[in-house]
């Protein structure tokens, strides 16, 4: 029974930061609260983490995917330890903003942020990211603090004020339920540069790190692959995400951003040629990302563009092996620009997938049509069908 | 398990049939309360099972087994169940180099190996302990899924050949069962998948095959259920039997009526 050994209980490799997982079983698959018949799962209970809430059916424990309104179709949140897998929409124009509205709801929530491109420097990424909209309580307060103090020191003190409005609220030592879970953001503004600074991130470029020759594993995955999975791997065991290190500060999350996984840029060829030689390379890396990610306590944001990928069979299996799927569909450039049903959107939204995780059941949306549209400052996601009915002269 | 589903496949953990390969299939849905209803009917019939659960972590069916009634973390103590947990071991395969091969061993190689390993795994987990006394009634494989093996970059012929060696150790030689899901990917032309499909089909002596409904999304009719029963030994002188029935997927159960009789259209 060696095998079985050896999955059960990792004896006998020191160090490994899968072992200590596995002995700390630190999924957040777990029922909150102890549970009525024995079990050797006696992990800790989970402390509150700030920007977390657990899953009303389940007790899963859930985090904000940055748009509120996303949020409730997915039936509350992403949960941690899951994929969610958005495919992108043909110009590439509003998934990068889905993509960001994760980034900056894990800099808001205070959120250890890993963000991965082949395209873009990731603190480019995150010079972008939109800024959080205060909401009127908040403005309140900070036109209440104008007022009590005097003109030369009012502005340091605006400041002060202010930042305080928008950091989350950690400090208290009331419960961390009482932050708000899932904020607004303002897409014509930026993130303030304090925020970002205060936040802690870790960025993985293409580019400069398949020169660096770090200790490649043998593996029929394409280096790029190999060396992202090498590097979330390190992230998530130096600092504790899968509970390897008890005597570090309180726990957090790793909210994890991939951009553009199997464009051509990250070195795959799947949406080059129908049957290229790594066909392989991208099923396999998402799912050692899930084993990952299912022993850790991080959640995963990845945009692919599925629209270029040759063969219809990798999308269907890349679809599988996620929990989330998402799609996009613009409305540039297709015949729907034009048609009036659709003059107040800009595009549809598809929900392909969502997980039924420790249930039989999950909580799909009975809207099924959905579209989205970017105003000025919000990105609203709305089912459409309403519009028929809204025809200001038919008669009937 | 579901008690409405033994009832239509006409079986109780009792009384269950020996040496049989069942092949679970989903179209277009999700079919994993099937392989939720197994795992909990074999466990309540006191068979020795092992679990290759490739797709979710073991909490997950664990959180779902106690709604079923049975303590997956309990028969994994005592022995009754071998739970090899496909997303963990992958990990520890890739990121470090173990001594003994591993159940998973193919994920380190660059080209298409073989399954041998997973077969010696499932081999020496359901061999029959000499103790003396027979505290199992009969083992039974459990497979979820085989469509994440040809997304790991197993052949389709290494999957069929895998099954292969599985059903003729576990099912002709030990007496138990197997039951195997594998995902139907319709008009994905996913050819692996299909061969894999196929070739299941003509073997296995039971198919259930769940599948959206052609209409699409319905509240109260999650999918159609469509049950076989083959006899892939005996020359074909009676007829398949198949029956079809709509389901609704419950908190802790799943009812069936048949097509267009849903309580809530009644």
């Amino acid at each position: 029974m060696a095998a079985v050994a050896t999955c059960d209980s990792v004896a006998g490799s020191t160090g490994s930061a899968v072992a200590t997982a596995s002995k700390r079983n630190v999924t957040s698959f777990q029922k909150r609260g102890p549970r009525a018949s024995g079990t050797n799962d006696s992990g800790p209970r989970l402390v509150s983490i700030a920007g977390t809430r657990p899953s009303v059916r389940n007790g899963q424990l859930l985090v904000s995917t940055g748009l509120p309104a996303l949020d409730q179709l997915l039936g509350g949140g992403l949960a941690v330890g899951t994929v969610l897998l958005i495919e992108e929409d043909k110009y590439n124009i509003y998934s990068p903003l889905l993509f960001k509205y994760f980034l900056a709801e894990g800099i808001v929530n205070g959120h250890t942020l890993l963000v991965a491109s082949a395209k873009e420097d990731p603190a480019n990424i995150l010079q972008e990211l939109p800024a959080p909209l205060l909401d009127d309580k908040c403005k309140k307060e900070f036109d209440e603090d104008v007022y009590n103090h005097k003109t030369p020191e009012s502005n340091i003190k605006m400041k002060i004020a202010w930042r305080y409005q928008l950091l989350p609220k950690m400090e208290q030592i009331g419960p961390v339920s009482s932050s708000r879970f899932g904020h607004y953001y303002d897409a014509s503004k930026r993130m303030p540069q304090e925020l970002i600074e205060a936040s802690n991130w870790h960025g993985f470029f293409l580019p400069e790190k398949i020169s660096s020759t770090l200790k490649v594993e043998p593996c029929s995955l394409t280096p790029g692959y190999t060396k992202l999975l090498q590097f979330i791997q390190n992230i998530i065991y130096e600092e504790g995400f899968d509970g390897s290190n008890p005597q570090k500060k309180q726990r957090n999350i790793l909210r994890i951003g991939i951009q553009n996984l199997g464009s051509p840029l990250w070195g795959d060829d799947i949406c080059c040629a129908e049957n290229g030689g790594n066909s392989h390379s991208l099923t396999k890396f998402l799912y050692v990302l899930r084993g990952l990610l299912r022993t850790s306590l991080s959640a995963c944001i990845i945009t692919m563009p599925t629209h270029l990928i040759q063969n219809k069979a990798i999308i269907a299996r890349v679809t599988n092996l996620s929990d989330i799927v998402v799609g996009l569909e613009s409305f540039i450039g297709s015949e729907r620009e034009t048609n009036p049903l659709y003059k107040d959107y800009h595009g549809l939204i598809h929900i392909r997938q969502i997980p039924r995780l420790n249930n039989l059941i999950c909580d799909e949306s009975d809207v099924k049509d959905l579209a989205f549209k970017l105003k000025r400052k919000l990105f609203t996601i709305e089912g459409w069908r309403k519009s028929l009915w809204s025809f200001p002269n038919l008669k009937i | 398990m579901f008690v409405e589903l033994n009832n239509l496949l006409n079986t109780t953990p009792d009384r269950a049939e020996q040496g049989k390969l069942t092949l679970l299939c989903d179209a277009k849905t999700d079919g994993s309360f099937l392989v939720h209803h197994f795992l909990s009917f074999y466990l309540k019939a006191n068979c020795k099972v092992c679990f290759v659960a490739l797709i979710q972590s073991f909490s997950h069916y664990s959180i779902v087994g106690q709604k079923l009634g049975v303590s997956l973390t309990m028969a994994r103590e005592r022995g009754q169940l071998v739970f090899l947990e496909g997303l963990k071991s992958a990990v520890d395969v890739v990121f470090q180099a173990q001594k003994e091969p591993q159940p998973l061993q193919f994920l380190r190689e660059a080209n298409a190996g073989n399954l041998k390993p997973l077969f010696e795994f499932v081999r020496e987990a359901l061999k029959p302990v000499d103790s003396g006394e027979a505290r199992w009634t009969y083992p039974v494989l459990l497979v979820d899924d085989l469509s994440v093996l040809l997304s790991l970059g197993m052949g389709a012929v290494a999957v069929l050949d895998f099954i292969h060696y599985c059903r003729a150790t576990v099912c002709w030689e030990l007496k138990g069962n197997m039951v195997v899901l594998v995902h139907d990917s319709g008009d994905a032309e996913d050819e692996e998948n299909d061969i894999l499909l196929n070739g299941l089909s003509h073997q296995s002596h039971l198919i259930l095959r769940a599948e959206g409904l052609a209409t699409g999304f319905c509240r109260d009719v999650h999918g159609q259920l469509r049950i076989l029963w083959r006899r892939p030994s005996q020359s074909t002188a009676q007829r398949d039997q198949s029956f079809t029935y709509q389901y609704k997927i419950q908190d802790k159960s799943v009812s069936f009526f048949a097509k267009g009789m849903s309580p809530a259209v009644l």
